[in-house]
């Protein structure tokens, strides 16, 4: 409801109980960055995950006591790496550079095939498997159904496994 | 699901834990975040200083977990709240130069905005006792304007949000005796001693 006086609402307002956002910084911020490598690479995660914590800061309030802040965390990493892959492909429309992953050396061949995926593939492959959210949490942060979620984990598995 | 791949996604992140920090202290700077807050050491044990945009919301006496502490205010002011040293540096090197005793007088700026106006009234009053001075309940309640509420004067000061800044320590009881002290008589004591032995 809009403030009769036009004000923003005095915190002190708030009747629910959220922890302090610090928690949140320090409980998620490893998996926030892990879902941001996976998907735009070790470069573009600073950016990406400031962006996304600015934008959960100033969400915060609006979060409910009940929810995931975990789920809600990664939804908006994911809209952010999104973003950063749209930009990117603005851009660059040119020379289209897949926004994955600078190969750290073991792992190269992998994080290649990852920054391989298609970015709906490489979101439900990092929400999955970093984020261990549930299909119904994953669907819902890429904003497609549940079933569609699915097929994309899928179909990312199939050509990771296919290429490795 | 093949273990490489799971191993590549999930591998440490030492990053991260930069990058929040640089978040943090950020969000302080920028005022994004309603508070931020540090812990610092004093002669008096643990300190927890909190901001808000506005000055220096808080000073307790870390007397109770930090993660207690953090929820009431939480709950109290804001859940939208940050942990950075730099945002409270103002304070924290007041404070370090009052204990080493070369300050008198606090000067950075304060938040008054959460005080019900009897007990702003009755802290401004007390911020007014000079420093190696004292006054008394009744003195501080005359102060802010009712000299026979001097039992709502105690609970103002009972309640201090800003200790050591706002000097609480300073009030005594009429007939000489000490009054009481939210964080423990020794550190009111302490702190009188202080300030007797530095005065000029």
């Amino acid at each position: 409801m809009a403030s009769r006086t036009g004000r923003p609402a005095r915190s002190s307002t708030v009747t629910h109980s959220l922890p302090p956002f610090q928690d949140l910084l320090e409980r998620h911020s490893e998996d926030v960055w892990r879902t941001l490598r996976a998907m735009v690479g070790a470069q573009a995660a600073e950016d990406c995950f400031q962006e996304t914590f600015l934008a959960a800061l100033r969400a915060y309030p609006r979060l409910r006591a009940d929810s995931s802040p975990r789920a809600w965390l990664l939804t908006i990493a994911h809209n952010k790496a999104i973003d950063h892959i749209r930009r990117g492909a603005r851009e660059r429309a040119q020379e289209i550079e897949p926004a994955g992953a600078e190969p750290p050396a073991p792992d190269g061949e992998i994080w290649s095939a990852v920054a391989g995926l298609a970015p709906r593939q490489r979101a439900a492959v990092a929400l999955r498997y970093i984020g261990d959210l549930s299909h119904r949490e994953i669907a819902a942060a890429i904003g497609c159904s549940e079933e569609a979620s699915r097929r994309s984990l899928h179909d990312g598995l199939e050509t990771l496994r296919r290429q490795l | 699901m093949n273990d490489p791949l799971a191993r590549a996604l999930r591998a440490p992140a030492p990053e991260a834990r930069a990058a929040a920090r640089r978040f943090a202290d950020r969000a302080a700077a920028e005022h994004e975040a309603d508070l931020a807050y540090t812990t610092t050491p004093s002669p008096l044990g643990e300190l927890l200083l909190v901001a808000s945009p506005r000055g220096l919301a808080q000073m307790h006496y870390l007397d109770e977990p930090l993660e207690l502490a953090l929820e009431t205010l939480a709950r109290k002011r804001s859940p939208r709240i940050v942990e950075s040293a730099s945002a409270l540096d103002p304070w924290r090197r007041e404070l370090d130069e009052y204990f080493r005793g070369d300050r008198r007088r606090f000067e950075a700026q304060l938040d008054w905005e959460a005080m019900a106006p009897f007990q702003s009234a009755v802290l401004r009053a007390t911020v007014a006792i000079p420093y190696g001075e004292t006054s008394t309940y009744t003195g501080v309640a005359t102060v802010a304007g009712n000299a026979r509420a001097q039992r709502a004067a105690g609970n103002a000061l009972g309640a201090n949000p800003l200790a050591i800044i706002i000097p609480c320590h300073r009030v005594l009881r009429s007939g000489g005796g000490f009054g009481g002290y939210t964080g423990g008589l020794h550190r009111k004591h302490y702190l009188l001693e202080l300030e007797a032995l530095s005065r000029p």
